[in-house]
């Protein structure tokens, strides 16, 4: 049990000492600079896109469901007052 | 608020038109490069996420303490925002990080703390679509708690190693970084107000809703 225990201690170890490669990017503070380096081995571009993309269609999607869900209560509430002002003139 | 949100949505439109062309025109980062960019969007987000939780919090605090039903409305509007602006800080952090450290999620104390505050937000509304009655109280008790995280979040990177660039990083930003970001920040927390707005203009509506049945039922 103790040797299993171990085991998964270690499994786990690599495991997250393989996720997180000695970092390079700037954490203490952004310097600017005119050009990118050329050792860009993995294509910014379609990250950043990707990115605004994301930032945009969730606002959008948003905006269109507080449309939807406002539209859908105008009319039940239109519908209710209709049948409201009918019971009424009824009795 | 409602006749200004008009004004806001045109004033919002020519801030988000321009903001690519700040953005385009800041020096890239010279550990990053390009991929930088989205931090522009990305820190606005999460500013919204946690102005959006502030509203929460105080909307909660307020019902659970004075029972008003309008500060519920605003609680839950808030929520429901913490969870949309989580969303895009939540995917555009990865797609940053992928490039800038090699790896899609690095499970540090800032992309976990606001994993779990999000979480946090995605209980909330959870709590009050499957709770049933009386669900109100304990989800304005968990958007309390909800606010309590904003602080841990944002100082996390100060306190545990992480990779996150660190909160140092913000007041020593030169000018020609400053600028698109402040103006992106702006316009998101922009949003988030008309957002707020209208989100809070439909719980009203169901309140009303709500109100009509019970006479109808009588």
């Amino acid at each position: 049990m103790k040797r299993l225990l171990l085991l998964m201690v270690l499994v786990c170890g690599v495991g997250l000492g393989a996720q997180q490669p000695a970092p390079s990017a700037a954490q203490d503070g952004f310097v600017p600079v005119d050009q990118i380096q050329k050792k860009d081995e993995i294509p910014a571009a379609p990250l950043l896109l990707s990115a605004y993309a994301v930032a945009w269609i969730a606002i959008f999607v948003y905006v269109w469901s507080i449309w939807q869900r406002l539209g859908k209560a105008e009319r039940e509430i239109a519908d209710l007052n209709r049948r409201l002002a009918a019971g009424g003139r009824r009795s | 608020m409602k006749t200004m949100v008009p004004v806001l949505v045109v004033v919002l439109a020519a801030m988000f038109g321009y903001a690519p062309f700040l953005i385009g025109g800041a020096p890239y980062e010279s550990t990053m490069g390009l991929v930088q960019k989205i931090f522009y969007f990305h820190f606005a987000a999460w500013m919204g996420m946690f102005a959006a939780a502030g509203v929460c919090g105080w909307g909660s605090a307020v019902y659970l303490f004075k029972r008003r039903k309008s500060a519920d409305a605003l609680a839950v509007a808030g929520a429901e925002l913490v969870v949309v602006f989580g969303i895009i800080g939540l995917i555009t952090g990865p797609l940053w990080g992928r490039k800038a450290w090699g790896v899609w999620w690095p499970w540090d104390a800032r992309a976990t703390s606001a994993l779990v505050m999000w979480l946090i937000y995605v209980s909330y509304l959870l709590l009050r679509r499957f709770g049933g009655p009386g669900s109100e109280r304990l989800a304005a008790a968990v958007g309390l708690f909800g606010m309590f995280n904003v602080p841990f979040v944002y100082w996390s990177v100060n306190l545990w190693r992480t990779l996150h660039p660190k909160t140092t990083v913000i007041p020593t930003l030169p000018v020609s970084m400053g600028l698109p970001l402040w103006f992106s920040t702006v316009a998101f927390l922009g949003l988030f107000t008309v957002l707020l707005t209208l989100r809070r203009r439909l719980e009203e509506r169901r309140t009303d809703l709500e109100t009509l049945h019970l006479a109808l039922e009588e």
